[in-house]
């Protein structure tokens, strides 16, 4: 007769991740470059939304690309001067903390600025991974239809900054804005919400400025946090 | 598809507290997984099966507990299911805030043999 023995494990399956998500993190919070997470389905214009971002911010841009097959996207931007760098998943859905953490690596932050890692094309599984970013921008397109907050409300519920591309297309849809903003707020309060179209280039600007803003805070926090920890030893060692 | 990986990830997990016991052996496995996860419990019911083979977890019983995603209502702080294209809250109408029920992933308790 064999002992049978009950364990309570307890032990969430994608807490390995996310501690790797966390020393990205740190890591590049001590850089001061601010990280941002840019997700949506193939299409949205994930990679234009990127290059019409950039020459309206103040800071310096790095950029990660995240793609099944091809470093199309990488040529693009590396043919504007932007320093890019690839990362093929090869069949994988998304991009996970290991494989950021593994690019970040090899990467120099030399100065300050905003690391855009374009995800995977897919509204569902890179909502779910957390890579180590402070911003979670979800690009959406009046093309896809208004009802994709109902559809895929994790997405929508996570991210940080919504960008509503393709709204030069608006008279030719039957794209309901008031529907899909409820559905935006019901998910998510607070979050801004940019109407951007890549074909005429408004919209991005503003976009830039408010990452710019995200940015000098990020700076701010850890200058606040480097003097923290000063203080604090200093405190310590009068103690001593 | 994204399965296979963590269903390797959840072995590793369960054959650690096994050894930690002193078992010779996992003979259940309880997952707890929510709809909002991203993981289908079949899939990784069907990865499990094939590549615990050779593991502690080999001939292992997976059972899963799935939860449905809940909103909770802002105004009168009902607990409910949503309907198709609406965040409504059934009782008096406003639109429910999102919880964490429904976004588990997490291994419960687990069965080993001496």
């Amino acid at each position: 007769m064999h002992d049978i023995r009950r364990i309570d494990v307890q032990e969430g399956i994608l807490e390995e991740n996310d501690h790797i998500a966390e020393h990205v993190n740190e890591h590049l919070s001590a850089h001061g470059v601010l990280v941002v997470n840019e997700m949506g389905a193939p299409g949205v214009g994930k990679t234009t939304t990127i290059k019409n971002i950039i020459p309206h911010l103040k800071c310096k841009p790095y950029v990660i690309e995240g793609d099944i097959e091809t470093d199309i996207d990488t040529q693009d931007l590396r043919s504007l001067g932007i320093d890019t760098f690839q990362i093929n998943t090869y069949g994988a859905c998304h991009l996970d903390a290991p494989l950021i953490e593994h690019q970040v690596d090899h990467m120099s932050f030399d100065e300050p600025g905003v690391l855009f890692i374009e995800n995977i094309g897919n509204l569902v599984c890179p909502a779910e991974f957390t890579i180590g970013e402070h911003v979670m921008m979800l690009i959406s397109t009046v093309t896809e239809g208004s009802d994709k907050p109902y559809k895929y409300p994790l997405a929508f519920e996570k991210a940080d900054i919504i960008i509503l591309n393709k709204v030069d297309l608006i008279p030719y849809l039957d794209f309901d804005e008031d529907f899909f903003m409820k559905g935006v707020r019901a998910l998510n309060k607070d979050v801004p919400v940019f109407r951007v179209s890549g074909r005429t280039g408004e919209g991005f600007a503003e976009v830039a400025a408010w990452l710019d803003k995200k940015a000098a805070e990020l700076e701010v926090k850890e200058h606040e946090h480097h003097h923290h920890e000063h203080g604090h030893h200093h405190e310590h060692g009068e103690q001593e | 598809m994204h399965e296979l990986p963590i269903t390797q990830h959840i072995i590793e997990i369960c054959e650690k507290h096994c050894r930690e016991a002193g078992a010779q052996r996992v003979r259940l496995v309880k997952l707890v997984i929510g709809d909002y996860s991203g993981y289908v419990g079949s899939s990784v019911q069907m990865y499990f099966d094939i590549i615990s083979e050779g593991t502690l977890c080999e001939g292992a019983q997976v059972e899963i507990e799935h939860v449905k995603p809940k909103l909770r209502c802002p105004s009168c702080g009902t607990l409910f299911q949503r309907q198709l294209l609406s965040f409504a809250c059934p009782e008096c109408g406003t639109d429910g805030e999102p919880t964490e029920i429904g976004k588990e992933f997490y291994i419960d308790s687990i069965e080993v043999e001496q």
